[in-house]
C-alpha cells in the first residue's frame, strides 16, 4: 500500500542517526524551555532558526518541530510540581495536577501527563498521516483567489480563538500585514518603506519580529516586578500508575485526544482551547465532578492529551496548505523558506522524504519525551533553580546572536530592540502579539494572491465570490467573525480564557 | 461621570488606538509616494494604502469604544530603567559586533542586560556576562561555526 511505503520512507529518514540526534536535541531543548518560565517555544525557535541554515532541511525541521511539542511536555511538569505553567496550554493541568502533587501524588500526576501526551501524540501523528495527503490533493487545485480567501479565513479564525479584545486583535493583524509590505515589491521592484536602507530591501526580518515580540517583550514584562521563585520540590516518587488509576484515565485520555486532534487543526490557539475544552468536558461527564480542582486524575489526563494531540495536528494546515495556524507554525514557514522550500501542497510530492520523515520523527520524538520526562524528571526540576537574573541576559545574548547570524546584518539586531519595545507596550495596552506575527508572515502571501487574482479576473473583484471554493472559504471567515462577535459566544470565550489565570 | 474620569478609564484603549492610527497614517501617507495603480493593475502603493486606511479606521474605533466602555484597568508599572538598558544592550551589539568582534560586543551587551535586573551587583553582573560570552563563543563559533571575528578590526592587537 502507498501509505505503508510512505511511512517506510519516513521511518528510514527519521531513524537516520543524525536525524535521531537532532530530534533528541529538539525535544530536550523544548522540554527545557517548557519548564523554564519566561521563555517559550516561539522565542526559542525564532532564535535558533538562523543557525539551522546550514543544516539539512529535514534535520532542521525535525529539530524545530521537536522544540515545539517538547515544550508541551515541559510545561506540564512545572504546572504539576510548582503550580507554574511553563506554557499557556498547561495552565489547566496545574488546576488538578498541582493539587495531586500537594497530596503527595506528584508521581502519578507526572506519569499521567506523560503517558496521556504520548498516546495523544501517537494518535495525532496518525491523523496527520491519514488526512494530510488527501487534503493536499484538494489544495493543489487551488488558484490565486482560493488562496487569498484561505489566508483571509486563517487570519480571521486566528483572532476568533485568541484572547482579549477582538477589535485590537484585528488591528494587530492589519499592522502585521503592513509591516509585511516593507521591502522590495515583488512585481515592480520598487523598494517600499525602506528609506534608502539597503538592508531593508529584503523586508523586515521575521526572526527579529518574533524574537523581539516574544522574547524581549516577555523579559520586560518579567522585569516589571521583582519575583523570587521559590522551588519547593519534594523528591518525586512512584512514577507509575496503579491499575485503578489506569482505568480511570483511559476514557479521559481518549476523549481529550479526540477533541485535541480536531481543535488543533483550527487556526489560532487550538491547543490552548483544546486543553480548556477537554477539562470542562471531563468535569461534565464525570460521576464525581466535585473532585475536580481537588486532585482529580482525570483533570490531568484529558487536557494533557488534548494539548499534545492538538500540537501534532496543528501541523496539518502548515504542511498541506502552507498556512500557519499559530506563531510557532509561522516560524516553521520561515524554517521551510530558509531551506528554499515553499511550504504547501507541493511538499508532499516534491519532498516526500522530508514530509514523511518529519511526521515520523514526531512520533519518535514523543517516545523520547516519555523517556526524558519520566526517568530524568530530576534534571528538569533542577533547571528551575537557575535564577532569572542569569536566564534573561542569556536570552538576550542568544537573541542578538541569532538575529545577527541570519544575514550578518546590524539592522536585524536593531529590529529586535524596536519590536521588543513595541511588543511590550502593545501587550501593556491589551494587544496580543500573536496576530501581528501571523499577519506579518501571511502579508506578502495575501498581497501576492490578491494581485494575481485581480490580474486573472481582469480587475473584477467578484472573482472571489463566483468561484465556489473561494466563496465557501469567505463565508466561513465571515461566519467565524460574526459568531465571535455574538454577545453570548463572547461571554463564553471570555470565561474560557479567564480560567487560565 | 466627568470627562477626565472617562479618559482615565479609557487610557489603555486611547493609547492602543493612537498607536494603530499613527502606524496606519504613516503607511498610508508614505504609500501615496509610490505608484498606487488600479484594482486591475495594483501598483506597489495600492495595498499599503488600503491597509493603512483600514488600520486608521480600526484605531479610531478602538479609541471610541474605550471612551464608551473602557475596561478601566490601569497600565501598571513600566520598568523604564530595565527597558532602556535592554534596548541599549541590543543596539550596542548590533552596532559593534563587526567592528569590535563577537567577544567584546557580546560581553558589553550581556553586562548591560545583567544590570537591567533588580539589585544587580557589579561582580555578579561581570561574572554572568563573562560566563555567557564564553558559553556563546563555544556554542556559536566553535560548535556552529558562525563566521564572525572574535576580536574585530577596531581593536588593534
Amino acid at each position: 500500500m502507498d501509505l505503508l511505503g510512505n511511512l517506510g520512507l519516513g521511518l528510514e529518514t527519521a531513524l537516520r542517526p543524525e536525524n535521531l540526534l537532532y530530534c533528541l536535541i529538539g525535544v530536550a531543548l523544548g522540554t527545557a524551555v517548557g519548564v523554564l518560565p519566561g521563555i517559550g517555544p516561539t522565542a526559542t525557535i525564532a532564535m535558533l532558526l538562523p543557525i539551522t541554515f546550514n543544516f539539512e532541511p529535514v534535520s532542521s525541521l525535525i529539530m524545530l518541530a521537536g522544540i515545539y511539542y517538547g515544550a508541551q511536555y515541559g510545561g506540564s511538569t512545572t504546572a504539576i510540581l510548582i503550580n507554574l505553567p511553563g506554557e499557556t496550554s498547561a495552565a489547566v493541568t496545574a488546576i488538578d495536577g498541582h493539587e495531586m502533587a500537594k497530596q503527595g501524588r506528584a508521581g502519578p500526576a507526572l506519569a499521567t501527563a506523560a503517558l496521556g501526551s504520548f498516546f495523544a501524540g501517537t494518535v495525532g501523528t496518525i491523523v496527520l498521516v491519514l488526512f494530510a495527503p488527501p487534503l493536499a490533493r484538494v489544495a493543489l487545485s487551488f488558484g490565486a483567489p482560493e488562496y487569498f480567501s484561505l489566508v483571509v479565513l486563517g487570519l480571521i479564525a486566528s483572532i476568533a480563538l485568541a484572547r482579549g479584545s477582538l477589535l485590537k486583535a484585528l488591528a494587530m493583524i492589519v499592522l502585521g500585514l503592513l509591516l509585511g509590505t516593507v521591502g522590495q515589491d515583488t512585481y515592480t521592484g520598487t523598494p517600499r518603506f525602506t528609506f534608502g536602507v539597503r538592508e531593508l530591501f529584503g523586508g523586515i526580518n521575521f526572526v527579529s519580529v518574533a524574537v523581539g515580540m516574544f522574547g524581549v517583550a516577555e523579559i520586560l514584562r518579567n522585569l516589571e516586578d521583582e519575583q523570587t521563585r521559590t522551588v519547593m520540590v519534594k523528591k518525586v516518587q512512584n512514577l507509575w500508575l496503579t491499575m485503578k488509576e489506569f482505568r480511570s484515565i483511559a476514557a479521559p485520555v481518549l476523549r481529550g485526544t479526540a477533541l485535541g486532534s480536531a481543535l488543533g487543526i483550527l487556526p489560532g490557539g487550538g491547543h490552548i482551547l483544546a486543553a480548556f475544552a477537554s477539562y470542562s468536558v471531563e468535569k461534565r461527564v464525570s460521576r464525581h465532578p466535585e473532585t475536580f480542582g481537588h486532585g482529580a486524575i482525570e483533570g490531568v489526563a484529558a487536557p494533557e492529551s488534548a494539548n499534545n494531540a492538538a500540537a501534532q495536528t496543528s501541523f496539518i494546515p502548515l504542511l498541506v496548505l502552507g498556512l500557519p495556524a499559530h506563531p510557532v507554525m509561522a516560524l516553521m514557514v520561515g524554517a521551510f523558506i530558509i531551506q528554499g522550500i515553499t511550504p504547501g501542497p507541493n511538499v508532499i510530492t516534491d519532498e516526500p522524504a522530508l514530509f514523511w520523515g518529519l511526521i515520523v520523527s514526531m512520533w519518535v520524538g514523543n517516545l523520547f519525551l516519555v523517556l526524558l520526562n519520566l526517568p530524568l524528571i530530576g534534571i528538569w526540576v533542577k533547571m528551575l533553580t537557575i535564577p532569572y537574573r542569569v536566564l534573561f541576559p542569556a536570552i538576550i545574548a542568544f537573541a542578538v546572536i541569532g538575529g545577527f547570524s541570519l544575514g550578518l546584518n546590524a539592522y536585524d539586531v536593531y529590529a529586535i530592540a524596536f519590536f521588543g519595545i513595541l511588543g511590550y507596550f502593545l501587550i501593556k495596552l491589551g494587544c496580543e502579539p500573536a496576530p501581528l506575527l501571523l499577519g506579518f508572515v501571511l502579508g506578502p502571501l495575501l498581497e501576492d494572491h490578491l494581485r494575481r487574482a485581480m490580474i486573472i479576473s481582469r480587475g473584477d473583484p467578484s472573482v472571489f465570490v463566483t468561484r465556489p471554493i473561494s466563496l465557501t472559504l469567505l463565508i466561513l471567515a465571515l461566519g467565524a467573525l460574526v459568531i465571535t462577535m455574538l454577545p453570548a459566544i463572547r461571554q463564553k470565550r471570555e470565561v474560557v480564557f479567564k480560567e487560565e489565570v | 461621570m466627568t470627562p477626565t474620569l472617562a479618559i482615565r478609564r479609557a487610557l489603555k484603549d486611547i493609547l492602543a488606538g493612537s498607536v494603530f492610527i499613527a502606524f496606519g497614517l504613516f503607511f498610508a501617507v508614505v504609500s501615496t509616494t509610490y505608484e498606487v495603480g488600479s484594482p486591475l493593475n495594483m501598483g506597489p502603493g495600492y495595498i499599503p494604502l488600503v491597509l493603512g486606511g483600514i488600520l486608521v479606521l480600526l484605531g479610531i474605533i478602538v479609541v471610541a469604544k474605550g471612551l464608551v466602555a473602557g475596561e478601566g484597568e490601569t497600565i501598571g508599572t513600566v520598568p523604564w530603567r530595565s527597558a532602556a538598558l535592554v534596548v541599549v544592550a541590543v543596539v550596542f551589539f548590533g552596532a559593534t559586533v563587526r567592528g569590535l568582534g563577537l567577544v567584546p560586543a557580546l560581553f558589553v551587551a550581556t553586562l548591560l542586560s545583567a544590570f537591567a535586573g533588580h539589585r544587580a551587583g557589579v561582580i555578579p553582573a561581570v561574572v554572568i556576562a563573562g560566563g555567557l560570552t564564553m558559553l556563546c563563543v563555544l556554542i556559536f563559533v566553535v560548535a556552529l561555526q558562525l563566521r564572525v571575528p572574535l576580536i574585530g578590526p577596531w581593536i588593534p592587537v
